[in-house]
Protein backbone atom coordinates (compact mmCIF):
# COMPACT_ATOMS: atom_id res chain seq x y z
CA UNK A 1 0.00 0.00 0.00
CA UNK A 2 2.87 2.36 0.85
CA UNK A 3 4.50 1.94 -2.55
CA UNK A 4 1.18 2.22 -4.37
CA UNK A 5 0.61 5.49 -2.53
CA UNK A 6 4.07 6.75 -3.48
CA UNK A 7 3.45 5.74 -7.07
CA UNK A 8 0.08 7.52 -7.25
CA UNK A 9 1.47 10.67 -5.65
CA UNK A 10 4.29 10.54 -8.19
CA UNK A 11 1.82 10.21 -11.07
CA UNK A 12 -0.15 13.21 -9.81
CA UNK A 13 3.04 15.24 -9.37
CA UNK A 14 3.85 14.23 -12.94
CA UNK A 15 0.67 16.01 -14.02
CA UNK A 16 2.17 19.27 -12.76
CA UNK A 17 5.46 18.58 -14.51
CA UNK A 18 3.60 17.79 -17.74
CA UNK A 19 1.63 21.04 -17.47
CA UNK A 20 4.87 22.89 -16.80
CA UNK A 21 6.66 21.22 -19.71
CA UNK A 22 3.82 21.49 -22.26
CA UNK A 23 4.70 25.04 -23.33
CA UNK A 24 8.41 24.26 -23.59
CA UNK A 25 7.71 21.17 -25.66
CA UNK A 26 5.21 22.96 -27.91
CA UNK A 27 7.54 25.88 -28.63
CA UNK A 28 10.43 23.54 -29.35
CA UNK A 29 8.29 21.29 -31.53
CA UNK A 30 7.10 24.14 -33.75
CA UNK A 31 10.01 26.57 -33.78
CA UNK A 32 13.00 24.52 -32.56
CA UNK A 33 13.52 27.16 -29.88
CA UNK A 34 14.56 26.14 -26.36
CA UNK A 35 13.11 28.86 -24.17
CA UNK A 36 15.46 29.15 -21.19
CA UNK A 37 13.13 31.78 -19.68
CA UNK A 38 10.36 29.17 -19.44
CA UNK A 39 10.57 28.68 -15.66
CA UNK A 40 10.94 32.39 -14.95
CA UNK A 41 7.93 33.15 -17.16
CA UNK A 42 5.86 30.60 -15.20
CA UNK A 43 6.81 32.42 -12.01
CA UNK A 44 6.00 35.74 -13.72
CA UNK A 45 2.55 34.30 -14.54
CA UNK A 46 2.04 33.40 -10.89
CA UNK A 47 3.00 36.93 -9.80
CA UNK A 48 0.74 38.53 -12.43
CA UNK A 49 -2.17 36.39 -11.26
CA UNK A 50 -1.51 37.28 -7.64
CA UNK A 51 -1.33 41.00 -8.39
CA UNK A 52 -4.55 40.87 -10.44
CA UNK A 53 -6.72 39.06 -7.93
CA UNK A 54 -5.32 40.89 -4.91
CA UNK A 55 -5.59 44.34 -6.54
CA UNK A 56 -9.06 43.82 -7.99
CA UNK A 57 -10.28 41.91 -4.95
CA UNK A 58 -11.55 39.01 -7.05
CA UNK A 59 -11.19 35.26 -6.67
CA UNK A 60 -7.95 33.50 -7.72
CA UNK A 61 -9.97 31.84 -10.51
CA UNK A 62 -10.92 35.30 -11.80
CA UNK A 63 -7.26 36.28 -11.52
CA UNK A 64 -6.33 33.24 -13.60
CA UNK A 65 -8.90 34.12 -16.27
CA UNK A 66 -7.42 37.62 -16.57
CA UNK A 67 -3.80 36.47 -16.34
CA UNK A 68 -3.99 34.07 -19.29
CA UNK A 69 -4.76 36.75 -21.95
CA UNK A 70 -1.99 38.90 -20.47
CA UNK A 71 0.40 35.95 -20.87
CA UNK A 72 -0.78 35.45 -24.47
CA UNK A 73 -0.03 39.11 -25.25
CA UNK A 74 3.36 38.77 -23.56
CA UNK A 75 3.93 35.75 -25.81
CA UNK A 76 3.28 37.83 -28.94
CA UNK A 77 5.68 40.51 -27.66
CA UNK A 78 8.25 37.82 -26.80
CA UNK A 79 7.99 36.41 -30.32
CA UNK A 80 8.33 39.71 -32.18
CA UNK A 81 10.84 41.42 -29.87
CA UNK A 82 13.12 38.57 -28.77
CA UNK A 83 12.66 35.20 -30.47
CA UNK A 84 12.19 36.34 -34.08
CA UNK A 85 15.13 38.78 -34.18
CA UNK A 86 17.38 36.31 -32.36
CA UNK A 87 16.47 33.43 -34.71
CA UNK A 88 18.12 35.38 -37.53
CA UNK A 89 21.42 35.06 -35.67
CA UNK A 90 21.49 31.26 -35.68
CA UNK A 91 20.48 28.48 -33.30
CA UNK A 92 22.58 29.66 -30.33
CA UNK A 93 21.30 33.25 -30.17
CA UNK A 94 17.71 32.40 -29.04
CA UNK A 95 19.22 30.33 -26.21
CA UNK A 96 21.29 33.29 -25.06
CA UNK A 97 18.45 35.75 -25.59
CA UNK A 98 15.97 33.71 -23.53
CA UNK A 99 18.64 33.12 -20.87
CA UNK A 100 19.05 36.90 -20.68
CA UNK A 101 15.29 37.29 -20.48
CA UNK A 102 15.18 34.84 -17.55
CA UNK A 103 17.79 36.89 -15.67
CA UNK A 104 15.92 40.14 -16.33
CA UNK A 105 12.59 38.58 -15.36
CA UNK A 106 13.94 37.17 -12.07
CA UNK A 107 15.63 40.41 -11.05
CA UNK A 108 12.71 42.67 -12.00
CA UNK A 109 10.39 40.45 -9.92
CA UNK A 110 12.89 40.59 -7.04
CA UNK A 111 13.09 44.39 -7.19
CA UNK A 112 9.28 44.67 -7.13
CA UNK A 113 8.26 41.90 -4.72
CA UNK A 114 11.42 41.28 -2.72
CA UNK A 115 12.64 37.83 -1.70
CA UNK A 116 9.45 36.85 0.17
CA UNK A 117 7.94 33.48 -0.64
CA UNK A 118 4.40 33.71 -2.02
CA UNK A 119 1.56 31.20 -2.31
CA UNK A 120 -2.12 31.14 -3.35
CA UNK A 121 -2.84 28.31 -0.90
CA UNK A 122 -4.48 30.59 1.68
CA UNK A 123 -6.77 32.10 -0.98
CA UNK A 124 -8.21 28.93 -2.52
CA UNK A 125 -9.93 27.62 0.59
CA UNK A 126 -10.17 23.89 1.21
CA UNK A 127 -8.88 23.07 -2.26
CA UNK A 128 -5.31 23.57 -1.05
CA UNK A 129 -5.55 20.76 1.51
CA UNK A 130 -8.70 18.83 0.55
CA UNK A 131 -8.25 15.17 -0.33
CA UNK A 132 -10.16 11.98 -1.03
CA UNK A 133 -9.40 8.89 1.03
CA UNK A 134 -9.57 5.75 -1.10
CA UNK A 135 -8.65 2.54 0.69
CA UNK A 136 -6.11 4.18 2.93
CA UNK A 137 -4.61 6.30 0.17
CA UNK A 138 -5.13 10.04 0.27
CA UNK A 139 -5.53 11.71 -3.10
CA UNK A 140 -5.13 15.48 -3.13
CA UNK A 141 -8.00 17.29 -4.83
CA UNK A 142 -5.69 20.03 -6.07
CA UNK A 143 -3.19 17.52 -7.48
CA UNK A 144 -6.09 15.83 -9.34
CA UNK A 145 -7.21 19.22 -10.66
CA UNK A 146 -3.69 20.02 -11.89
CA UNK A 147 -3.44 16.57 -13.49
CA UNK A 148 -6.81 17.12 -15.19
CA UNK A 149 -5.61 20.54 -16.38
CA UNK A 150 -2.51 18.90 -17.87
CA UNK A 151 -4.68 16.34 -19.69
CA UNK A 152 -6.98 19.11 -20.91
CA UNK A 153 -4.09 21.26 -22.15
CA UNK A 154 -2.34 18.40 -23.93
CA UNK A 155 -5.57 16.95 -25.34
CA UNK A 156 -6.83 20.38 -26.38
CA UNK A 157 -3.54 21.17 -28.08
CA UNK A 158 -3.65 17.81 -29.86
CA UNK A 159 -7.19 18.55 -31.09
CA UNK A 160 -6.21 22.06 -32.13
CA UNK A 161 -3.28 20.75 -34.14
CA UNK A 162 -5.19 17.94 -35.83
CA UNK A 163 -8.65 19.43 -36.39
CA UNK A 164 -8.36 23.16 -37.01
CA UNK A 165 -6.94 25.36 -39.76
CA UNK A 166 -4.60 27.15 -37.34
CA UNK A 167 -3.42 23.70 -36.21
CA UNK A 168 -2.64 22.70 -39.81
CA UNK A 169 -0.80 25.98 -40.28
CA UNK A 170 1.23 25.39 -37.12
CA UNK A 171 2.12 21.85 -38.27
CA UNK A 172 3.02 23.07 -41.76
CA UNK A 173 5.22 25.85 -40.34
CA UNK A 174 6.93 23.32 -38.05
CA UNK A 175 7.62 20.94 -40.94
CA UNK A 176 8.73 23.33 -43.71
CA UNK A 177 8.36 27.07 -43.27
CA UNK A 178 9.13 27.97 -46.91
CA UNK A 179 6.60 25.45 -48.20
CA UNK A 180 4.05 26.74 -45.69
CA UNK A 181 4.48 30.28 -47.06
CA UNK A 182 4.01 28.93 -50.59
CA UNK A 183 0.73 27.42 -49.37
CA UNK A 184 -0.51 30.88 -48.33
CA UNK A 185 0.39 30.61 -44.65
CA UNK A 186 1.56 33.77 -42.90
CA UNK A 187 4.26 32.01 -40.90
CA UNK A 188 5.14 35.11 -38.85
CA UNK A 189 1.59 35.21 -37.47
CA UNK A 190 1.60 31.46 -36.94
CA UNK A 191 4.83 31.67 -34.93
CA UNK A 192 3.38 34.52 -32.86
CA UNK A 193 0.22 32.46 -32.20
CA UNK A 194 2.38 29.49 -31.23
CA UNK A 195 4.34 31.54 -28.69
CA UNK A 196 1.11 33.06 -27.36
CA UNK A 197 -0.34 29.58 -26.88
CA UNK A 198 2.87 28.36 -25.22
CA UNK A 199 2.70 31.33 -22.85
CA UNK A 200 -0.90 30.48 -21.92
CA UNK A 201 0.37 27.00 -20.99
CA UNK A 202 3.19 28.64 -19.01
CA UNK A 203 0.63 30.81 -17.21
CA UNK A 204 -1.43 27.76 -16.25
CA UNK A 205 1.70 26.10 -14.89
CA UNK A 206 2.49 29.25 -12.90
CA UNK A 207 -1.02 29.19 -11.41
CA UNK A 208 -0.60 25.51 -10.50
CA UNK A 209 2.76 26.29 -8.88
CA UNK A 210 1.27 29.10 -6.80
CA UNK A 211 -1.73 27.00 -5.75
CA UNK A 212 0.02 23.76 -4.91
CA UNK A 213 3.28 25.13 -3.52
CA UNK A 214 5.12 28.36 -3.09
CA UNK A 215 7.11 30.62 -5.35
CA UNK A 216 9.56 33.49 -5.17
CA UNK A 217 11.28 35.61 -7.82
CA UNK A 218 14.11 33.11 -8.20
CA UNK A 219 11.94 29.98 -8.38
CA UNK A 220 12.16 29.90 -12.19
CA UNK A 221 15.45 27.98 -12.41
CA UNK A 222 14.24 24.74 -10.80
CA UNK A 223 10.95 24.95 -12.77
CA UNK A 224 12.90 25.17 -16.03
CA UNK A 225 14.96 22.16 -14.98
CA UNK A 226 11.87 20.04 -14.23
CA UNK A 227 10.22 21.08 -17.48
CA UNK A 228 13.37 20.34 -19.46
CA UNK A 229 13.73 16.92 -17.84
CA UNK A 230 10.10 16.03 -18.56
CA UNK A 231 10.49 17.06 -22.21
CA UNK A 232 13.70 15.07 -22.69
CA UNK A 233 12.35 11.97 -20.93
CA UNK A 234 9.14 12.08 -22.97
CA UNK A 235 10.81 12.89 -26.29
CA UNK A 236 11.38 16.41 -27.56
CA UNK A 237 8.42 18.01 -29.28
CA UNK A 238 5.99 15.17 -28.49
CA UNK A 239 2.91 16.38 -26.56
CA UNK A 240 1.78 13.05 -25.08
CA UNK A 241 5.43 12.13 -24.61
CA UNK A 242 5.64 15.21 -22.38
CA UNK A 243 2.87 13.78 -20.16
CA UNK A 244 4.70 10.46 -19.93
CA UNK A 245 7.96 12.31 -19.24
CA UNK A 246 6.29 14.30 -16.46
CA UNK A 247 4.83 11.17 -14.90
CA UNK A 248 8.14 9.27 -15.09
CA UNK A 249 9.88 12.24 -13.44
CA UNK A 250 7.17 12.53 -10.76
CA UNK A 251 7.19 8.79 -9.99
CA UNK A 252 11.00 8.74 -9.83
CA UNK A 253 10.93 11.61 -7.35
CA UNK A 254 8.14 9.96 -5.34
CA UNK A 255 9.87 6.58 -5.16
CA UNK A 256 13.27 8.19 -4.49
CA UNK A 257 11.75 10.28 -1.71
CA UNK A 258 10.21 7.17 -0.16
CA UNK A 259 13.60 5.45 -0.03
CA UNK A 260 15.27 8.50 1.47
CA UNK A 261 14.01 12.09 1.74
CA UNK A 262 17.23 13.39 0.20
CA UNK A 263 16.91 11.05 -2.77
CA UNK A 264 13.72 12.65 -4.12
CA UNK A 265 15.37 15.20 -6.42
CA UNK A 266 18.39 13.05 -7.20
CA UNK A 267 16.22 10.14 -8.34
CA UNK A 268 14.44 12.43 -10.84
CA UNK A 269 17.73 13.78 -12.17
CA UNK A 270 19.18 10.25 -12.37
CA UNK A 271 16.24 9.02 -14.49
CA UNK A 272 16.65 12.08 -16.74
CA UNK A 273 20.35 11.33 -17.15
CA UNK A 274 19.77 7.65 -17.95
CA UNK A 275 17.11 8.51 -20.55
CA UNK A 276 19.32 11.23 -22.04
CA UNK A 277 22.27 8.83 -22.41
CA UNK A 278 19.96 6.16 -23.87
CA UNK A 279 18.59 8.66 -26.40
CA UNK A 280 22.07 9.82 -27.37
CA UNK A 281 23.14 6.18 -27.75
CA UNK A 282 20.02 5.37 -29.78
CA UNK A 283 20.59 8.37 -32.04
CA UNK A 284 24.21 7.33 -32.64
CA UNK A 285 25.65 10.54 -31.15
CA UNK A 286 27.15 8.81 -28.13
CA UNK A 287 28.71 5.93 -30.08
CA UNK A 288 30.17 8.44 -32.58
CA UNK A 289 31.63 10.45 -29.69
CA UNK A 290 33.11 7.32 -28.05
CA UNK A 291 34.57 6.28 -31.40
CA UNK A 292 36.23 9.68 -31.80
CA UNK A 293 37.52 9.46 -28.21
CA UNK A 294 38.99 5.98 -28.81
CA UNK A 295 40.69 7.19 -31.99
CA UNK A 296 42.16 10.16 -30.14
CA UNK A 297 43.48 7.91 -27.33
CA UNK A 298 44.93 5.46 -29.86
CA UNK B 1 -4.31 43.38 -70.76
CA UNK B 2 -1.38 41.37 -69.44
CA UNK B 3 -1.56 39.05 -66.45
CA UNK B 4 2.13 39.03 -65.62
CA UNK B 5 4.91 41.39 -66.63
CA UNK B 6 8.53 40.82 -65.74
CA UNK B 7 10.73 43.89 -66.19
CA UNK B 8 14.54 43.77 -66.14
CA UNK B 9 14.61 41.08 -63.48
CA UNK B 10 17.98 40.27 -61.99
CA UNK B 11 18.38 37.56 -59.34
CA UNK B 12 21.48 36.14 -57.69
CA UNK B 13 22.56 33.19 -55.61
CA UNK B 14 25.33 34.76 -53.59
CA UNK B 15 27.83 36.11 -56.12
CA UNK B 16 26.37 34.05 -58.97
CA UNK B 17 23.94 35.95 -61.18
CA UNK B 18 21.09 33.56 -62.02
CA UNK B 19 18.87 35.96 -64.01
CA UNK B 20 20.22 38.80 -66.18
CA UNK B 21 17.78 41.68 -66.89
CA UNK B 22 15.02 39.29 -67.80
CA UNK B 23 11.85 40.76 -69.33
CA UNK B 24 8.70 39.15 -70.70
CA UNK B 25 4.96 39.25 -70.23
CA UNK B 26 2.07 36.84 -70.50
CA UNK B 27 -1.63 37.26 -71.19
CA UNK B 28 -4.46 35.68 -69.18
CA UNK B 29 -5.26 32.13 -70.27
CA UNK B 30 -1.82 31.45 -71.71
CA UNK B 31 0.20 28.33 -71.00
CA UNK B 32 3.81 29.43 -71.12
CA UNK B 33 6.46 26.73 -71.19
CA UNK B 34 9.97 27.62 -70.09
CA UNK B 35 12.68 25.27 -71.25
CA UNK B 36 16.41 25.36 -70.81
CA UNK B 37 19.37 23.36 -69.61
CA UNK B 38 20.24 22.93 -65.94
CA UNK B 39 21.46 26.21 -64.49
CA UNK B 40 19.56 28.32 -67.04
CA UNK B 41 17.72 30.10 -64.21
CA UNK B 42 14.26 28.57 -64.76
CA UNK B 43 13.62 27.61 -61.13
CA UNK B 44 15.05 30.91 -59.87
CA UNK B 45 12.62 32.73 -62.17
CA UNK B 46 9.70 30.65 -60.87
CA UNK B 47 10.71 31.17 -57.25
CA UNK B 48 11.15 34.91 -57.87
CA UNK B 49 7.63 35.18 -59.33
CA UNK B 50 6.24 33.20 -56.37
CA UNK B 51 8.07 35.34 -53.82
CA UNK B 52 10.31 32.56 -52.53
CA UNK B 53 13.43 34.23 -53.93
CA UNK B 54 14.09 37.95 -53.64
CA UNK B 55 15.40 39.53 -56.86
CA UNK B 56 18.09 42.20 -56.58
CA UNK B 57 16.74 44.32 -59.40
CA UNK B 58 13.68 44.70 -61.64
CA UNK B 59 9.92 44.53 -61.22
CA UNK B 60 7.27 41.82 -61.19
CA UNK B 61 3.83 43.16 -62.09
CA UNK B 62 0.79 40.93 -61.57
CA UNK B 63 -2.59 42.17 -62.84
CA UNK B 64 -1.09 45.65 -63.07
CA UNK B 65 0.19 45.69 -59.49
CA UNK B 66 3.81 45.67 -58.43
CA UNK B 67 4.28 42.53 -56.33
CA UNK B 68 8.09 42.53 -56.31
CA UNK B 69 8.33 43.23 -52.56
CA UNK B 70 5.32 41.18 -51.47
CA UNK B 71 5.99 38.10 -49.34
CA UNK B 72 5.24 34.64 -50.73
CA UNK B 73 2.05 34.10 -48.71
CA UNK B 74 0.62 37.45 -49.88
CA UNK B 75 1.29 36.52 -53.49
CA UNK B 76 -0.51 33.22 -52.93
CA UNK B 77 -3.49 35.13 -51.55
CA UNK B 78 -3.21 37.47 -54.55
CA UNK B 79 -3.51 34.57 -57.00
CA UNK B 80 0.00 33.22 -57.68
CA UNK B 81 0.71 29.62 -56.69
CA UNK B 82 3.89 27.61 -57.16
CA UNK B 83 4.25 23.85 -57.38
CA UNK B 84 7.93 23.84 -56.45
CA UNK B 85 10.66 21.62 -57.78
CA UNK B 86 10.86 18.59 -55.49
CA UNK B 87 7.21 19.20 -54.48
CA UNK B 88 8.03 20.36 -50.92
CA UNK B 89 5.10 18.59 -49.27
CA UNK B 90 4.77 18.23 -45.51
CA UNK B 91 5.83 14.59 -44.95
CA UNK B 92 3.95 14.11 -41.68
CA UNK B 93 0.68 15.68 -42.87
CA UNK B 94 -2.00 13.63 -44.61
CA UNK B 95 -3.29 14.52 -48.07
CA UNK B 96 -6.64 15.82 -46.83
CA UNK B 97 -5.03 18.22 -44.36
CA UNK B 98 -2.48 19.31 -46.97
CA UNK B 99 -5.30 20.32 -49.31
CA UNK B 100 -7.38 22.05 -46.62
CA UNK B 101 -4.28 23.92 -45.41
CA UNK B 102 -3.98 25.79 -48.70
CA UNK B 103 -7.64 26.87 -48.88
CA UNK B 104 -7.05 30.59 -48.46
CA UNK B 105 -8.87 32.13 -51.42
CA UNK B 106 -12.39 31.75 -52.82
CA UNK B 107 -12.92 30.58 -56.40
CA UNK B 108 -13.80 27.62 -58.58
CA UNK B 109 -11.37 25.32 -56.81
CA UNK B 110 -12.39 23.71 -53.57
CA UNK B 111 -11.86 20.32 -51.97
CA UNK B 112 -14.51 18.63 -54.17
CA UNK B 113 -13.50 20.21 -57.50
CA UNK B 114 -9.82 19.48 -56.85
CA UNK B 115 -10.67 15.81 -56.24
CA UNK B 116 -12.68 15.79 -59.48
CA UNK B 117 -9.71 17.18 -61.41
CA UNK B 118 -7.24 14.89 -59.65
CA UNK B 119 -9.21 11.67 -58.96
CA UNK B 120 -6.03 9.79 -58.07
CA UNK B 121 -6.08 11.67 -54.74
CA UNK B 122 -9.40 10.18 -53.55
CA UNK B 123 -8.06 6.82 -52.29
CA UNK B 124 -5.06 8.37 -50.52
CA UNK B 125 -6.69 11.23 -48.61
CA UNK B 126 -5.80 9.81 -45.18
CA UNK B 127 -2.23 8.82 -46.08
CA UNK B 128 0.76 10.86 -45.03
CA UNK B 129 2.34 12.77 -47.90
CA UNK B 130 5.81 11.46 -47.07
CA UNK B 131 4.71 7.88 -47.70
CA UNK B 132 3.31 8.45 -51.21
CA UNK B 133 4.88 7.61 -54.58
CA UNK B 134 6.45 10.40 -56.64
CA UNK B 135 3.45 10.64 -58.96
CA UNK B 136 1.00 10.77 -56.07
CA UNK B 137 3.10 13.43 -54.36
CA UNK B 138 3.13 15.52 -57.53
CA UNK B 139 -0.66 15.27 -57.73
CA UNK B 140 -0.92 16.37 -54.08
CA UNK B 141 1.41 19.31 -54.78
CA UNK B 142 -0.76 20.38 -57.74
CA UNK B 143 -3.91 19.91 -55.67
CA UNK B 144 -2.44 22.02 -52.87
CA UNK B 145 -1.66 24.81 -55.33
CA UNK B 146 -5.15 24.60 -56.86
CA UNK B 147 -6.77 24.91 -53.42
CA UNK B 148 -5.36 28.47 -53.32
CA UNK B 149 -7.46 29.25 -56.43
CA UNK B 150 -4.58 30.66 -58.43
CA UNK B 151 -4.99 32.88 -61.46
CA UNK B 152 -1.40 32.05 -62.30
CA UNK B 153 -0.10 28.55 -61.60
CA UNK B 154 3.66 28.00 -61.68
CA UNK B 155 4.64 24.39 -62.28
CA UNK B 156 8.35 23.78 -61.73
CA UNK B 157 9.81 20.56 -63.18
CA UNK B 158 6.54 18.63 -63.18
CA UNK B 159 7.98 15.41 -64.54
CA UNK B 160 11.24 15.35 -62.57
CA UNK B 161 11.78 11.95 -60.97
CA UNK B 162 8.43 10.56 -62.12
CA UNK B 163 7.72 7.45 -64.20
CA UNK B 164 6.29 8.10 -67.71
CA UNK B 165 2.89 6.79 -66.55
CA UNK B 166 2.87 9.17 -63.58
CA UNK B 167 3.87 12.07 -65.86
CA UNK B 168 0.98 11.21 -68.22
CA UNK B 169 -1.40 11.32 -65.26
CA UNK B 170 -0.17 14.74 -64.18
CA UNK B 171 -0.28 16.20 -67.70
CA UNK B 172 -3.83 14.91 -68.23
CA UNK B 173 -4.95 17.36 -65.55
CA UNK B 174 -3.49 20.44 -67.28
CA UNK B 175 -6.31 21.01 -69.83
CA UNK B 176 -8.82 20.95 -66.94
CA UNK B 177 -6.86 23.66 -65.14
CA UNK B 178 -6.73 25.80 -68.26
CA UNK B 179 -10.43 25.30 -68.88
CA UNK B 180 -11.06 26.64 -65.37
CA UNK B 181 -9.37 29.91 -66.42
CA UNK B 182 -6.02 29.31 -64.77
CA UNK B 183 -2.95 30.65 -66.59
CA UNK B 184 0.08 28.41 -66.34
CA UNK B 185 3.84 28.83 -66.49
CA UNK B 186 5.42 25.45 -66.92
CA UNK B 187 9.10 24.61 -66.49
CA UNK B 188 9.79 21.36 -68.27
CA UNK B 189 12.89 19.42 -69.34
CA UNK B 190 10.90 17.22 -71.73
CA UNK B 191 10.75 19.39 -74.84
CA UNK B 192 8.10 17.28 -76.59
CA UNK B 193 5.71 17.53 -73.66
CA UNK B 194 6.41 21.24 -73.19
CA UNK B 195 5.67 22.05 -76.85
CA UNK B 196 2.51 19.95 -76.77
CA UNK B 197 1.12 21.49 -73.59
CA UNK B 198 2.06 25.16 -74.11
CA UNK B 199 0.57 27.98 -76.16
CA UNK B 200 3.87 29.85 -76.01
CA UNK B 201 7.42 28.76 -75.37
CA UNK B 202 10.42 30.54 -73.90
CA UNK B 203 13.90 29.07 -73.97
CA UNK B 204 16.42 30.23 -71.38
CA UNK B 205 20.18 29.97 -71.37
CA UNK B 206 22.47 31.21 -68.61
CA UNK B 207 19.84 33.47 -67.08
CA UNK B 208 18.68 35.05 -70.34
CA UNK B 209 15.81 34.43 -72.75
CA UNK B 210 17.35 33.26 -76.01
CA UNK B 211 14.19 32.21 -77.83
CA UNK B 212 10.50 33.02 -77.49
CA UNK B 213 7.46 32.40 -79.63
CA UNK B 214 4.11 30.69 -80.11
CA UNK B 215 4.56 26.96 -79.45
CA UNK B 216 3.07 26.06 -82.84
CA UNK B 217 5.40 28.38 -84.74
CA UNK B 218 8.68 27.08 -83.32
CA UNK B 219 10.41 24.06 -84.75
CA UNK B 220 12.01 21.48 -82.50
CA UNK B 221 15.37 22.19 -84.20
CA UNK B 222 15.17 25.94 -83.46
CA UNK B 223 14.38 25.25 -79.82
CA UNK B 224 17.19 22.67 -79.55
CA UNK B 225 19.65 25.17 -81.03
CA UNK B 226 18.60 27.81 -78.51
CA UNK B 227 18.65 25.21 -75.71
CA UNK B 228 22.29 24.38 -76.36
CA UNK B 229 23.32 27.97 -77.15
CA UNK B 230 23.86 27.45 -80.85
CA UNK B 231 21.51 30.29 -81.76
CA UNK B 232 21.54 33.19 -79.33
CA UNK B 233 19.50 35.60 -81.39
CA UNK B 234 16.28 36.38 -79.53
CA UNK B 235 13.07 36.36 -81.52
Amino acid sequence: MFWLNQFLQGVLLGGYYALLAAGLSFLFGVMRVINLAHGSLAVLGAFIMMVIYQTLGISPLGGLALMLPVMALLGVALQFCIIEPSLKGGALVPLLATFGLALICDNVLFSIFGADTQSFAADIGTLSYGSWAIGGIFISQLACLVFAAALLVLGGTQLLLSRTQIGRRIRATAEDEDAARLSGVDTRLVRAATTALAMVMVGLAGAALGASGSFDPYAGGPQLLYAFEAVVIGGTGSLWGTLIGGIVLGVAQGVGGALNTHLSQIAGHAVFLVVLIARLYQGGALSAYLRRLRMRVA
Amino acid sequence: MTLLTIENLKACHGLLVALHDLSFSMAPGEVLAIVGANGAGKSTLMRSIAGAHRPVQGRIMFRGQDVTRLSAHRRVRGGIALVPEGRRLFPGMNVQDTLHLAACRKGVWNFETVLEALPQLKPILKRQAGLLSGGQQQAVAIGRALMTNPELLLLDELSLGLSPVAVDGVYEALPKLRAAGTSIILVEQDLRRAMAAATRLVCMLEGRIVLSGAAGSLTREAVMDAYFGLNRQAH
